[in-house]
């Protein structure tokens, strides 16, 4: 056991960790921050991305002590300092953007990275970008337009409902 | 303007809020204090003689406290299937047990045999690897044909042969069905597989089991469908615990699709480890073991013919179908291809013959149950694609030869020859509504456009029914169903007037959190905020039976809507005597008791608080509290319908298919709420698609799972899918329920896999490649392969 310390959502935080531990398990089992999930076991579902140095990670993919130092950001750390839901957050639900839940902390982490490198995605961009996102619940249709309304475009001409 | 809330708004969904911040909890998320984990041991050969299993290594390991095998279990009960069928020779249906861990005998690859909880997971996986075991391979049965023709190998050592039941609907008609083939002017045979699926919900199967020594109490929480159904099973015939000594919690759950109705083996054993260890057990799958273990669905192979006249009037359907059920019957698996399949074969048609065979075929694979439609896509695939073959073997237009025979709403009720009563529908109003919204006028325009970059482009329909609202609990007791299907719901009125209402549905992405406050808010016209909903805890909510086959709405809701009419009987009794009136007289309207034709009256709340603060009450006639339970059971199935296009192109140069355009024009009767609606008919299209095109469960031929992973099995990604044009306002209310809804879980993925590949048919036949079919998925290689032939 080793002891790694980085900065999570703000806060610095630290824990004994194996060598072996995943940063996804760390997150979840050593921080008790369960809103990133695991999906699947080879790093294709992305429910566990979470941003590392500004940077969208799949946290199943890294280990814990490869974050050491690293500034962490998961959807815990997501909303407004009020509480309130982010933009890209209220466009999922806005958007009807989610049914189980179970896919879109790693949606609304991976929109967040794709809008920061591309704050005016076209369709096309959006659902190349979330190839390592999947979603078994919405057939993809309102994730689409929920993360192009978050960018500020008219999203009426989005097939009609 | 649209509704801003109440019964046909797009009322926001509440759950997101959760969901949307981390804060979701899924059974994964939970943690207990004291909490041990448990790994499973699994077999890696599709069928062997488990020699021995020596745990005493495994035993040894650093942190290990516990390892069970088979021989553990060897004195409970079976996990026993849902519905027994009858043969056509009489006899019943095989049902070889299915123990909790396999003992003796495993009998596909995935299938636990034994489990060892220790300290962590690395701990309990780690020894898992240090189990000894000793198989004695057998002959694995992996092909259905092969299953059925030889009996010297068998996927279970107990059968005398593979076939689990020979199943004919309805028998009684065959000769006739049979006579009209043979005097038929035109008869269309297609031989066809619907593959065999992953339902791949994205929360892997997750259970917790914890005893309490001092009470004898059992908790469970785990991935379920159906919190009460999962107790009974696990109670009632598994272990033996009194079933009021178990409670069973099914916290947030990430999708089910049908995986998740029934009761697995895992959350039997660590409500047993919990007992020998007295500590909590966590056991959470990984992808490959879902996999490997939960429930597949579809996976027929059919033969189908349609006999009809020269100008494409239907005269009779004839189908024989090999159902693969895998190793073990799954608690639906019985009832999936038979009274879900067989009695859906007339379709929206006129047809007046309709005779359908299904045997049902052991193999050594995974079980194979209800998935999303769960039958009705199988039905619903086979007749729309042989109407399409007959329309083209006979020169004639597919849209037309459907309208030709559809129902026509002067018909209804309409009794059809496999024994359904569809109560009510318009099946030319949806067809028409479709050609409208996918621009079928247009097709050509498009298609020369295509074609001038070099793209072959073609338009493919279905037009669907199914059987929703499951289900009449006698009539599918009559039918086999060893459970009844009725829902319930409790709907209490608190002191200060706002409401709690404990229900038996399940919701694991549909969001009755938010629809069914929606229904109650407009009953009772008390805001929606004021109004929770409460599932997915046998301690808290009535005996319901959960969520699957589109009922939550039709049957749960309808015990919901009834419950919330006694509530408004009984304020009605308060309000009378408050308002020194006669009950006769008491209106209820947008929240308010009053006097018929007077000013005098009592708001909701203010009914309520007397009902607790029962001053001012009529105690001698009447019980303080405001509080209501009903037991709702479907009077019919719910029909719902419609039509769906895909437009794809096809690439000429590698079989490429592109989905262009997806249509659906849809009646579900009423609908609660539009935006939620929409979201269920994009996720059901996107797995039929995925059906359609991409996914496909393969063993090889000894029985190795060799799409295992997201590395080996296709998912529709967000490229892979178009957007959806989605609309229901062709809607007939249902009859004979009181919110008239039919239930929209599943249309999208029964509409969808055939007008898929309709499309990619008809784009070959215009580009002058004509090919009669292409089994599913139409990946790249089969489509260039068949256009190449």
């Amino acid at each position: 056991m080793t002891q790694v310390s980085m900065t999570v959502n703000g806060k610095a935080v630290s824990g004994d960790v194996e060598g072996r531990t995943l940063l996804v398990d760390f997150l979840r089992g050593g921080l008790h921050l369960t809103g990133t999930h695991v999906g699947c076991d080879t790093s294709q579902c992305g429910a566990c991305v979470v941003h590392v140095n500004g940077i969208a990670v799949k946290s199943c993919t890294m280990f814990a002590s490869e974050a050491a130092g690293a500034e962490v950001r998961t959807i815990e750390g997501m909303a407004n300092k009020d509480g309130s839901l982010s933009v890209i957050q209220a466009a999922f639900q806005e958007h009807h953007g989610l049914q189980c839940g179970f896919c879109t902390p790693g949606m609304v982490m991976s929109a967040a990275a794709l809008l920061k490198e591309n704050p005016k995605p076209t369709e096309h961009e959006v659902r190349a970008y979330l190839e390592g996102n999947i979603c078994r619940c919405t057939g993809y249709h309102n994730i689409v337009k929920a993360i192009m309304a978050a960018s500020g475009q008219d999203v009426a001409a989005i097939a009609a409902e | 303007m649209p509704k801003d809330h109440g019964i046909g708004a797009s009322s926001k969904r509440r759950e997101d809020v959760r969901f949307l911040t981390g804060k979701g909890n899924y059974t994964a998320d939970i943690t207990l204090y004291g909490q041990t984990y448990a790994a499973f041991a699994r077999s890696n050969v599709a069928h062997a003689k488990i020699k021995s299993i020596d745990t005493s290594a495994a035993e040894a390991m650093p942190g290990v406290l516990a390892v069970f095998t088979g021989a553990d279990f060897a004195d409970v009960g079976g996990n026993p299937a849902g519905w027994l069928i009858q043969s056509r020779n009489g006899e019943t249906m095989k049902e070889p047990k299915r123990p909790v861990l396999a003992h003796g005998e495993v009998c596909h690859v995935g299938d636990a045999y034994a489990a060892v909880i220790a300290e962590t997971v690395a701990q309990a996986r780690n020894a898992v690897e240090a189990l000894v075991v000793d198989f004695e391979e057998l002959p694995a049965v992996v092909d259905m044909a092969d299953a059925v023709a030889d009996n010297s190998k068998r996927a279970r050592t107990e059968l005398t042969d593979n076939i689990c039941f020979d199943w004919g609907w309805i028998e009684d008609n065959r000769a006739a069905v049979d006579a009209a083939f043979a005097s038929a002017p035109h008869v269309t045979t297609l031989e066809l597989v619907n593959n065999r699926l992953v339902p791949n919900a994205m929360e892997p199967r997750a259970s917790i089991g914890v005893y309490d020594a001092s009470t004898e109490d059992y908790k469970l929480y785990t991935t379920s469908q159906n919190p009460h159904l999962t107790r009974l099973l696990v109670a009632a015939f598994v272990m033996g615990i009194p079933e009021h000594k178990l409670n069973v919690i099914a916290p947030d759950v990430g999708g089910g699709f049908g995986s998740k109705i029934y009761h697995y083996g895992e959350e039997a054993l660590v409500l047993a480890a919990a007992k020998r260890i007295g500590r909590p057990v966590k056991w959470v799958a990984d992808r490959t073991e879902s996999f490997l273990s939960d429930a597949h669905g579809r996976d027929h192979v059919t033969k189908i013919q349609l006999a009809c006249e020269k100008d494409g009037t239907f005269l009779a359907v004839r189908t024989e179908t090999l159902a693969n059920v895998g190793a073990y019957l799954s608690n639906f698996s019985t009832a999936t291809p038979t009274f879900l399949h067989g009695t859906l074969m007339a379709g929206p048609y006129k047809t007046p013959l309709v005779y359908v065979n299904v045997k049902a075929v052991f193999t050594n694979t995974a079980p194979v149950d209800a998935y999303r439609g769960a039958g009705r896509p199988e039905a619903t695939y086979s007749l729309e694609r042989v109407i399409d073959m007959a329309a083209r073997e006979l020169n004639l237009d597919p849209w037309e030869v459907r309208r030709k025979n559809l129902i026509t709403t002067d018909m209804f009720p309409y009794t059809t020859p496999v024994a359904l009563q569809y109560d009510t529908g318009n099946y030319q109003a949806t067809l028409d509504k479709l050609i409208e919204l996918s621009d079928k006028a247009g097709f050509e325009a498009r298609a020369a456009e295509s074609a001038k970059r070099g793209k072959m482009r073609g338009l493919g329909l279905s037009t669907w029914i199914e059987a929703c609202g499951i289900a009449p609990s006698a009539l599918v007791g009559a039918l086999g169903a060893r459970v009844g299907l009725f829902d319930a719901a409790t709907v209490r009125v608190n002191p200060t007037g706002n409401i709690s209402v404990m229900v038996g549905a399940h919701s694991h992405g549909q969001g009755h959190e938010t629809v069914f406050a929606q229904v109650v808010s407009s009953m009772l016209g008390i805001p929606e905020a004021n109004i929770d909903i409460v599932h997915g805890d046998t301690a808290k909510i009535p005996f319901g039976m959960g969520s699957y086959g589109s009922r939550s709405l039709a049957v749960c809701g309808t015990a919901m809507t009834k419950a919330v009419d006694k509530i408004i009987a009984k304020g009605k009794k308060i309000a009378a005597h408050m308002l020194e009136a006669s009950e006769g007289d008491i209106e209820f309207a947008d929240g308010k008791f009053s006097v018929a034709g007077t000013d005098k009256a009592k708001t909701f709340g203010e009914i309520a608080f007397s009902a607790y603060v029962p001053h001012n009450y009529p105690l001698e006639t009447l019980e303080p509290g405001l509080e209501e339970t009903a037991f709702y059971d479907p009077a019919n199935f719910t029909y719902p319908a419609g039509a769906y296009s895909c437009e794809v192109e096809v690439d000429p140069d590698t079989g490429k298919v592109e989905i262009m355009a997806f249509t659906c024009a849809d009646d579900f009767g009423n609908v609660m709420n539009p935006m939620i609606v929409n979201g269920q008919v994009h996720g059901g299209v996107a797995q039929g698609i995925g059906q359609a095109l991409l996914e496909n469960t393969s063993y090889d031929g000894n029985g190795q799972l060799v799409t295992a992973s997201y590395m080996d099995y296709a998912m529709p990604r967000a490229d892979d899918l178009p957007n959806y044009t989605v609309d229901h306002s062709c809607n007939t209310p249902c009859t004979h329920n009181p919110l008239g809804v039919k239930g929209c879980g599943e249309a999208g993925a029964i509409g969808s896999p055939p007008a898929v590949v309709n499309a990619v048919i008809d784009a070959l036949a215009r580009a002058g490649k004509p090919v009669k079919h292409i089994d599913m998925p139409l990946s790249p290689a089969r489509v260039w392969a068949a256009m190449n032939a």
